[in-house]
């Protein structure tokens, strides 16, 4: 029911200020990497097991491998308005059945959509295991698709676009990032699609695109909490075992060639404050980089002792909030982003020249021992910490899994990172964060009318 | 990961709602036996142990919320919270920052209506130094000028940039409509004009007379056993002495007696409408049969009746959703809905059907008996990491509700009856006066603003 953009940012809610994590937050799962079990079904389903016991619930999640990566101009948006319907009934399960079977059950559900996956699941006391298995099974291939239903769900996602991005500045500048970063590959359009490409697609399309991509041999089943491996293994084959298994969906091949010159955009709209964010094409998990790109990202925005913080938040008092990310764990290459949202009265020169200059640093000297130290210290931290939470360590062993990482990344992760030196960072910066590479966009603020 | 997080919090209306709901269940009830001790200088500790992982979680609650902000300094409360790590007699905010992050520990301060907090997560083999920084920021901040200058100037940009998010400014008008003069109606930040009014010397005072341990909440979950977890508390804070807190006058939150209605202009697609009134304190009796009500009115997601009249019958919103919020003082009860302009003036004339209808029929067998399902049936997912044990450790504490809680939740849950729902619908919720806030481009919506006169 949502979808989850790329670039991280800054949330505000009433009485906080959300400070923003980066990537290794996100790789906080186990050590134990060994006790993740993977079990394969004869129609190609594909179950990853992690039993932790420590409190008594347990969540279920099918992750399928099929996102934006996946759409083309004119449907884009189609992976998550079809997410969108898979809640709007079966034949066995009516609409609105699904959400009320959970929550009388006492569990939490929802799904996501990304650019790599669309992804369901719940969260239950343990023994309510079952009931995931009947209901996701069940409309892995019994959706309907009643054509009210359709033009209300569709309705429904141009209000969450309208939500999300319309009315948000700061969300418009990065939709236009995206699409000016990536001239053919398909990380261009938005996850929740354009809004004239959400008009045109019909309940047609998206029982095609249900057809083809939500077959067994596409899909993943992740359970992490309180169950028996063993056990739960034979159950989910009494409940998927009998989908047959589909074509293999078409592969996605298109590589983004290499940029050739700075690009720049400006974005004028009606709002407060300007903001400046600059995207680098960045390698992912496939190349060796990305674990220096993934400390570094640490050195620059984590914690308040970070350069970004410290340079161009506190001393320079340039920007409100500043901040460097990374997604690594990406089916194709995706950006490597800084961003400054300013203070009122200082300007976007301002706020790139205190962005480069920070960039520059990087490049020419090497961190200190110290910094290196520090970052390698928060991501361990991190990745035991987040193994508090039987979600999170689901969503990262999903998004391992869908994006070809493959669980076992897990398995060496830390050792990786403890590898990375000093000069690697530097190298790294060298290799990505030039001028040639980058796109910049600015936000320029119209006053209100 | 952060904006993640984030997401699914934002489409979770029955979790992302003010309203925090506590549920248990016989059958798959955690076993956390939460223990409670006062330490010689008043401090309240609570404490679980967790062995799982070799980490601690530290929840700190300081009874020294922006209810109690001097008038016209609204913010003070939350500056001094934000200002604890920015600075003391031995540390600069710099090496503050530097120690907690060289050994991956997490630290934050904020501020809150009814108290300030400050969070801790460190792994155990840190523990000594997690703590020696958690009590240097609480008994000896030094809230130097340039940092108190920099906050402030940072508070003010924020609150300007809080200009963009129409929910946020929908929002902020609902709670200054409804809470006339009661500090509920205040923002924690405070206000542009208010920020700028506070010097040093207010941050100063206001620390000296609410920061005392006998006004402090302390929950620490996590690896460690209960004596050790005392004596830990007891080296790091009995330097903290005792001394009584001068009590402050809360004024009396007066009901909402009129309708009045209140339109923002702004150039967006979408109407970004808050309605409601004033609600029930966490000392309610009623609080059990308000919270099974709520949950059927907007409390649940998907399934609640508002969002099945609203998205799922009419595909008018993407999030529609009601709540009360959980208070020392009575707080606000609100519906919350984003739609296309155009739609506005049909989600009101919705959302307040529904209002009559929840005190005019009673709620089906299956309703009560879902609601009563879903809020005892999902506790087990409200404590199942460390951080949401501390939390809930602190929420018990606060409002007096004794470490029974856990069996108690469930048993006056189950007995709140369709008669319930129908009185305290009837007593809580008014569809005819009541504070309505569209944030909108009004020419599209063409609502009428002012009082008795909206539709």
């Amino acid at each position: 029911m949502l979808y989850l953009h790329p670039v991280k940012r800054r949330y505000t809610s009433k009485y906080s200020i959300v400070i923003a994590i980066t990537l290794s937050l996100l790789l906080c799962t186990p050590a134990y990497s060994s006790e993740i079990k993977e079990h394969h079904l004869p129609n190609g389903l594909k179950i990853v097991t992690l039993e932790d016991h420590k409190s008594p619930v347990v969540t279920f999640q099918v992750w399928y491998k099929v996102g934006s990566l996946n759409e083309v101009t004119g449907t884009t948006g189609i992976s998550h308005l079809l997410e969108h319907m898979m809640f709007k009934g079966t034949a066995k399960y009516g609409k609105g059945e699904f959400s009320k079977i959970v929550s009388k059950n006492g569990g939490n559900e929802n799904a996501f959509t990304s650019q790599d996956y669309t992804a369901y699941f719940q969260i239950f006391a343990s023994d309510r295991l079952d009931i995931s298995l009947d209901l996701e099974s069940d409309r892995m291939v019994n959706l309907l698709f009643v054509p009210e239903e359709f033009l209300l769900e569709r309705n429904v996602v141009k209000e969450e676009r309208r939500l999300r991005t319309e009315d948000d500045p700061v969300s418009s500048l990065v939709e236009d990032l995206y699409a000016a970063s990536f001239k053919i590959h398909p990380y261009r359009s938005p996850v929740i699609g354009w809004m004239t490409d959400l008009d045109n697609l019909t309940r047609e399309d998206l029982y095609e695109h249900y057809k083809k991509y939500y077959v067994p041999n596409n899909a993943t089943v992740i359970i992490v909490g309180d169950f028996n491996t063993e056990d739960v293994v034979k159950r989910i084959e009494r409940y998927f075992g009998n989908i047959p298994q589909g074509k293999t969906p078409p592969g996605v091949n298109i590589a983004e060639p290499e940029q050739q010159g700075e690009r720049r955009f400006f974005y004028k709209r009606e709002a407060q404050l300007p903001y400046v964010i600059y995207g680098y094409h960045a390698p992912n998990y496939e190349d060796k980089d990305h674990y220096a790109l993934d400390v570094l990202s640490n050195i620059l925005s984590t914690g308040k002792s970070s350069r970004l913080y410290q340079g161009i938040v506190y001393e320079k008092e340039i920007a409100l909030s500043a901040g460097g990310g990374y997604t690594p764990i990406q089916t194709d290459p995706e950006l490597f982003y800084f961003y400054a949202q300013l203070r009122p009265g200082r300007t976007t020169e301002e706020a790139e020249s205190a962005l480069n200059e920070e960039i520059a640093k990087i490049k020419r000297d090497s961190v200190s021992e110290r910094e290196l130290e520090k970052a390698k210290n928060q991501i361990e931290a991190s990745f035991i910490m987040g193994q508090d939470s039987v979600f999170y360590q689901a969503m990262l062993i999903g998004k391992l899994e869908t994006t070809g990482a493959g669980a076992g990344y897990l398995q060496n992760y830390i050792d990786e990172i403890r590898k990375v030196t000093a000069e690697d960072i530097k190298m790294a910066a060298q290799r990505y964060f030039s001028e040639d590479n980058r796109t910049v966009g600015v936000l320029v603020p119209l006053p209100n009318k | 990961m952060s904006s993640k997080t984030k997401h699914i919090i934002r489409i979770l209306p029955a979790l992302f709602t003010i309203i925090i709901l506590w549920a248990s269940t016989c059958l798959a009830s955690p076993k956390i036996e939460p223990k409670r001790v006062v330490l010689t200088n008043g401090m309240t500790l609570l404490f679980v142990g967790t062995h799982a992982l070799p980490m601690v979680n530290i929840s700190v609650a300081i009874k020294a919320g922006a209810i109690y902000d001097p008038p016209e300094k609204g913010g003070v409360a939350n500056l001094t919270a934000i200002l604890l790590d920015e600075g003391t007699k031995k540390r600069t905010s710099k090496q503050i920052a530097e120690e907690m992050d060289f050994i991956g520990g997490r630290l934050s301060t904020s501020g809150g209506d009814d108290y300030s907090s400050v969070s801790l997560a460190v792994l155990k083999k840190d523990i000594k130094t997690g703590l020696d920084l958690l009590s240097d920021i609480l008994l000896n901040p030094s809230f130097p000028e340039e940092e108190v200058n920099r906050k402030k100037k940072e508070t003010i940009a924020s609150i300007i940039s809080d200009k963009d998010e129409p929910g946020i400014v929908a929002s902020k008008a609902f709670y200054k409509a409804v809470f006339k003069g009661h500090p509920y109606g205040k923002p924690v930040e405070g206000e542009e004009e208010s920020v700028g009014n506070i010097t040093r010397d207010d941050i100063v005072s206001f620390f000296q007379r609410y920061y005392k341990p006998n006004n402090t909440i302390m929950a620490v979950v996590g690896d460690l056993e209960l004596k050790e977890a005392v004596s830990l508390i007891e080296t790091y804070f009995n330097s903290w002495e005792k001394s009584k807190v001068k009590p402050h006058d809360i004024p009396p939150v007066s009901r909402v007696t009129k309708k009045d209605s209140l339109l923002i202009d702004r150039n967006i697609t979408q109407a970004n409408i808050v309605l409601g009134h004033t609600g029930i304190s966490r000392d309610n009796p009623d609080f059990y049969a308000v919270s099974v009500m709520n949950y059927i009115l907007g409390g649940a997601g998907l399934t609640s009746r508002l969002s099945k009249e609203i998205r799922e019958d009419k595909g008018l919103a993407y999030s529609v959703y009601s709540s009360f919020d959980v208070n020392k003082y009575p707080g606000a009860f609100a519906v919350g809905v984003q739609t296309k302009n155009k739609s506005a003036r049909i989600a009101i004339e919705e959302i307040l059907s529904e209002l009559k209808r929840i005190r005019e029929e009673p709620v089906s067998d299956d309703e009560l008996k879902d609601a009563k399902a879903y809020l005892t049936g999902s506790f087990p997912l409200k404590l199942d990491t460390s951080a949401k044990i501390a939390g809930y450790l602190i929420f018990i504490e606060f409002h007096n509700l004794g470490l029974d809680y856990f069996e108690e939740y469930p048993k006056k849950i189950s007995g709140v009856t369709e008669d319930d729902i129908i009185r305290v619908a009837k007593k809580y919720i008014d569809p005819e006066n009541y504070v309505l806030v569209a944030v909108a481009k009004q020419e599209e919506a063409g609502l009428k603003e002012g009082r008795d006169n909206e539709q």
